[in-house]
């Protein structure tokens, strides 16, 4: 197939925060260290030019996930390799070539940008730190990446708290791109926006996308935005990855419980004749279970309307029933 | 008056631009701020009766070699113990020289001293705190436990002592008021550095592969600034004090060199013979102490809900 | 089901600030109605007035800066006239209220049990026995399972969609008759999210509560309400059933919004408004939508348009709905 590696490759990544409970715990015997298992085992690759959806509740681990691919944090185990080169043990000194390829768009524009910055000098910090240009071609740069994000130049000394959310998120956008990276984690890039701001948004980032060739990570727990901008879905739940999945496959045919819970839970626009808050079947029942002390078996068990007397004992692994489609489920051995 | 709320409750800015590529109005916001804040502030009497008498002070030291009608240090102008009179406005003392111009000329001495401790005192204190704060850890440990033996002295007893080993000298007055203030500045630094720490922005400098001096320097610190500006502020009135206190004790600026603190000292024996040689000065005193509380005060109130993002 | 008489009656609800440029209206006479066991969504983006709406009727706006006109009637009074002492017999009694944040309208340091039980013994009657028993059965009610021993707890020991819950239960355990709900679900996940609105929607069938139910999200409002209200830099452009808008939608704007949601089914760009709605200080002459409006005509540059019936039970403020 394919001679070149996949531009980022994740495999087993895990990450546990430990919990300082009780301090005395450490002396207690036989009581393990607990640990939130917030990324617990999860794979996957991103190819040049894709865009991978990361989609999931509170608490399931994608926002942590997209720290550990920009190695913002640092994992627990497990292994990152960007465009080939194994990043994750790297210290910070050598990481400054990386740091120019892969960059990060934030969920609240009101904090990702630095309110004593202008916009100017916001866009140009990436420039300067990775040497790419100097004096007149750097602002010329700067010239040209606000344009890309459909500001005008007039705003180049315009400090943040003059702009709108829309406009600060463009801004930072155009902060990402700065010194060309080839993939882009985008961190709950819209939610924090209108909608109407939000569309607005999204068609720039597909259009940068394809005039770029930008790889994404897009995380989000909006489906309806996963779907509109994503080549491909992955599903987690509580740290693990429970379904990927092509974009229109997932969205057609989901085969994980949770997903499809998942789906039949969002209020899209209906007809006003019915509502799906009328329809108990559609509801999930119950809640997260702890992600401390996790269940043995399967971790949607709880919560699984399909649960058989396998799914407490052994965790499933992720399969691929269908080619390219693959679920950790025992529904599908 | 409060800013009208949106219904999220932000702020409303006045001018809210325009779409992106479509062009946008000059937001006034930028200008409007400055000028707000003035506004504001000119509302609170206090404020304002503190920044004119600090006027009037920051008048005296400057233009006292023009105000002051006789020569401070000149004994003999008067008859000593001279009450209050069109000749001399603040009376005389035991020496007969003219306390109005002691009084002008010792402005001097409590600006200077008193601004210069407490920028020293901020830019050392500052650091300290950026260092800590930022980097956490051991560093943090050590330099917190040194401030936190720093603040158990009382700034007066800190400053005797400093003084003792140092000896006399404005030069020497102004190191020793300093320390005493380094620990208020290095701790208020620190909390405000570990918040904006956690900010977004602060990450995307990290990411983008900003270095750790540069992030302190162009990202933590210009944003932690306004509340050391107002505690700058603040702290000046009591860099005075300390300085009087110093030079009642005959630890200050050595004579003939009028220094508030000393006038009032001087006149002790005297107090009920001519009050007027240490009542006099120690109500310049207060009201320099007082006017420049309010006036902190006010900077602080003018700049507070800005602070509060 | 529904019933024919209004539970509340807003008439041209006005709320003003004054600022340093003169007072500023952040909602511009606003009427509507809610009738029993009838959900009527309030539904706009932020800075459109939506929340402030649902503030007002409680008298929860400071006044001064804030200045509150109009009229708000709840059963059989003119709750803006009324002071704060009666206003706060009908708050948590008559008219229960929900906000984003469940947290925050908890006190941390009072068990869960113990917030429900104050709240009830301010407004009923029965002795304290009684009333334990009640919020047990109120928690129960609400979906919270062991509500015997959960009642014991803490706030913090409560995940959102359990907090929202207990807000909800705290609401109705002195059975209103109408319950507000700003943006109920807007920080919790999509499956509790489904829960908790499920729960307000038997509320409504059940109880009879009529709802008034603030949200920025189309698709809460389109599976939840019965009626919409679209709001747009603080006033209202379009009223109508659910059914009706969503098949025909008749403002500019609200045909741009549902533009705006990324479908689940579907390609291509998203729909999208150009710009940004006005800082209330600076609302452009005419219709306040025309700078944006991709069908806007000179004289909607010049004359605003008012609420009008365009079909029976149906209202526009636009003026090229009126003659289409």
């Amino acid at each position: 197939m394919t001679s070149s590696p996949p531009l980022l490759e994740v495999s087993d990544l895990v990450k546990h925060f430990p919990v300082r409970s009780n301090p005395l715990a450490a002396f207690w015997p036989g009581a393990s260290p607990r640990v939130v298992h917030a990324v617990d085992g999860v794979s996957f690759t991103i190819e040049s030019g894709e865009t991978l959806g990361l989609v999931g509740e509170s608490g399931c681990g994608k926002t942590t996930t997209g720290r550990l691919v920009l190695r913002a944090i640092d994992p627990t185990s497990g292994r990152i390799a960007f465009e080939g080169q194994d990043i994750t043990a790297l210290p910070a000194r050598r990481l400054l070539p990386f740091r120019r390829k892969v960059q990060i768009v934030f969920q609240d524009p009101y904090s990702s940008l630095n309110p004593r910055l202008t916009v100017g000098r916001a866009v140009a910090e990436p420039i300067r730190v990775h040497r790419i240009a100097e004096g007149a071609r750097a602002a010329a740069r700067v010239r040209e990446l606000l344009d890309m994000v459909g500001l005008s130049t007039e705003y180049l000394h315009r400090y943040p708290h003059e702009l709108s959310g829309g406009q600060r998120q463009r801004v930072g956008i155009a902060r990402a791109l700065a010194a060309g990276p080839r993939l882009v984690v985008a961190d709950e890039a819209v939610s924090a926006l209108d909608v109407s701001v939000r569309a607005q948004i999204l068609n720039l980032l597909v259009d940068l996308r394809e005039r770029l060739g930008l790889a994404y990570l897009f995380v989000s727990h909006d489906l309806g935005v996963i779907r509109f901008v994503s080549h491909r879905v992955a599903v987690m739940y509580l740290g693990k990855l429970v379904e990927v999945a092509p974009t229109a496959e997932l969205f057609k045919q989901p085969r994980h419980p949770y997903t499809q819970a998942l789906l039949a839970a969002i209020p899209t626009v209906g007809d006003g004749a019915t509502s799906i808050f009328d329809d108990p079947t559609r509801l999930l029942e119950g809640e997260l279970p702890n992600p401390i002390d996790l269940p043995r078996g399967c971790r949607f068990a709880s919560r699984c309307p399909h649960r058989m007397s396998r799914c407490d004992e052994v965790e499933p692994a992720l399969r691929e029933p269908a080619p390219a489609h693959a679920v950790a489920c025992h529904l599908y051995p | 008056m409060a800013e009208p709320l949106s219904a999220d409750d932000r702020p409303l800015t006045a001018g809210d631009p325009g779409a992106g590529a479509a062009g946008a109005e000059v937001p006034a916001a930028a200008r409007g701020g400055l000028r707000r804040g003035w506004r504001r502030f000119r509302r609170n009497p206090g404020a304002v009766f503190g920044l004119a008498v600090f006027l009037v002070i920051v008048a005296m030291a400057v233009l006292a070699p023009v105000l002051a009608p006789y020569d401070p240090i000149a004994q003999g102008v008067g008859k000593p113990f001279e009450r209050p009179s069109t000749a001399h406005w603040a009376g005389t003392d035991s020496f007969g020289r003219d306390i109005m111009s002691r009084i002008i000329y010792g402005a001097r001495v409590a600006l200077v001293v008193g601004i210069v401790a407490v920028l020293l005192a901020m830019i050392i204190g500052v650091t300290l705190g950026l260092i800590s704060g930022y980097y956490g850890g051991i560093v943090d440990t050590v330099i917190m436990r040194i401030m936190d033996g720093l603040f158990a002295f009382p700034i007066i007893i800190l400053a005797i002592a400093m003084m003792a080993v140092m000896g006399f000298g404005v030069r020497n007055v102004i190191v020793a008021v300093a320390v005493g203030f380094i620990a208020p500045f290095a701790r208020v630094t620190r909390g405000d550095v570990l918040a904006v720490k956690e900010e977004p922005y602060i990450e995307a400098a990290r990411l983008a592969g900003v270095g750790s001096l540069a992030i302190i320097f162009r990202h933590v610190l210009p944003n932690v600034l306004a509340p050391i500006i107002v505690q700058g502020a603040l702290r000046v009135s009591g860099a005075i004090i300390t300085e009087s206190g110093l030079s009642f004790l005959g630890l200050g600026p050595p004579p003939p060199t009028p220094a508030w603190g000393r006038m009032i000292a001087e006149g002790q024996s005297f107090i009920v013979m001519a009050p007027h040689v240490s009542t006099i000065p120690g109500i310049a005193l207060m009201l320099a102490i007082v006017a420049l509380n309010l006036l902190g005060d006010g900077v602080r109130d003018t700049l507070d809900p800005r602070m509060r993002r | 089901m529904i019933g024919s008489d209004p539970v509340l009656d807003v008439r041209k609800l006005i709320v003003e600030f004054s600022s340093e440029d003169g007072p500023v209206r952040a909602v511009d006479e606003v009427s509507f109605q809610v009738r029993r066991g009838e959900i009527v969504g309030l539904v706009g983006e932020s800075g459109a007035g939506k929340s402030l709406t649902s503030e007002a009727l409680l008298g929860l706006i400071r006044r001064p800066p804030g200045r509150v006109a109009g009229e708000v009637w709840f059963g059989g009074r003119d709750l803006l006239t009324l002071d704060e002492a009666a206003l706060s017999r009908i708050r948590g009694k008559d008219i229960a209220m929900i906000f984003q944040n469940p947290t925050a309208s908890l006190n941390p340091v009072f068990r869960v049990g113990d917030q429900m039980l104050e709240a009830m013994s301010l407004h009923l009657p029965e002795p304290r026995r009684v009333l334990r028993e009640r919020v047990i059965e109120t928690l129960g009610r609400v979906g919270i399972s062991s509500p015997r021993a959960r009642a014991r707890d803490y706030p913090h020991q409560f995940s959102g969609g359990m907090a929202q819950r207990v807000m909800i239960g705290m609401g109705i355990s002195c059975v209103p008759s109408l319950l507000i709900a700003d943006e109920p679900t807007t920080a919790l996940d999509v499956t509790i999210q489904a829960q908790v609105l499920a729960l307000i929607r038997r509320l409504a069938r059940e109880l009879g509560v009529a709802v008034l139910l603030v949200s920025h999200d189309l698709g809460i409002i389109s599976q939840m309400c019965h009626r919409v209200l679209v709001m747009y830099a603080g006033r209202v452009v379009e009223d109508a059933t659910v059914g009706a808008l969503f098949r025909a939608p008749a403002h500019p704007y609200t045909r741009g919004l549902i533009e705006c949601l990324p479908r689940l089914e579907g390609d291509g760009r998203l729909g999208a408004i150009g710009g940004m709605m006005p800082g209330l200080r600076s609302l452009p002459p005419g219709c306040r939508f025309h700078p944006r409006c991709p069908v806007a005509e000179p004289r909607c540059r010049v004359d605003a348009p008012l609420l009008r019936s365009i079909a029976a039970d149906r209202e526009v403020a636009c003026h090229l709905a009126e003659t289409s």
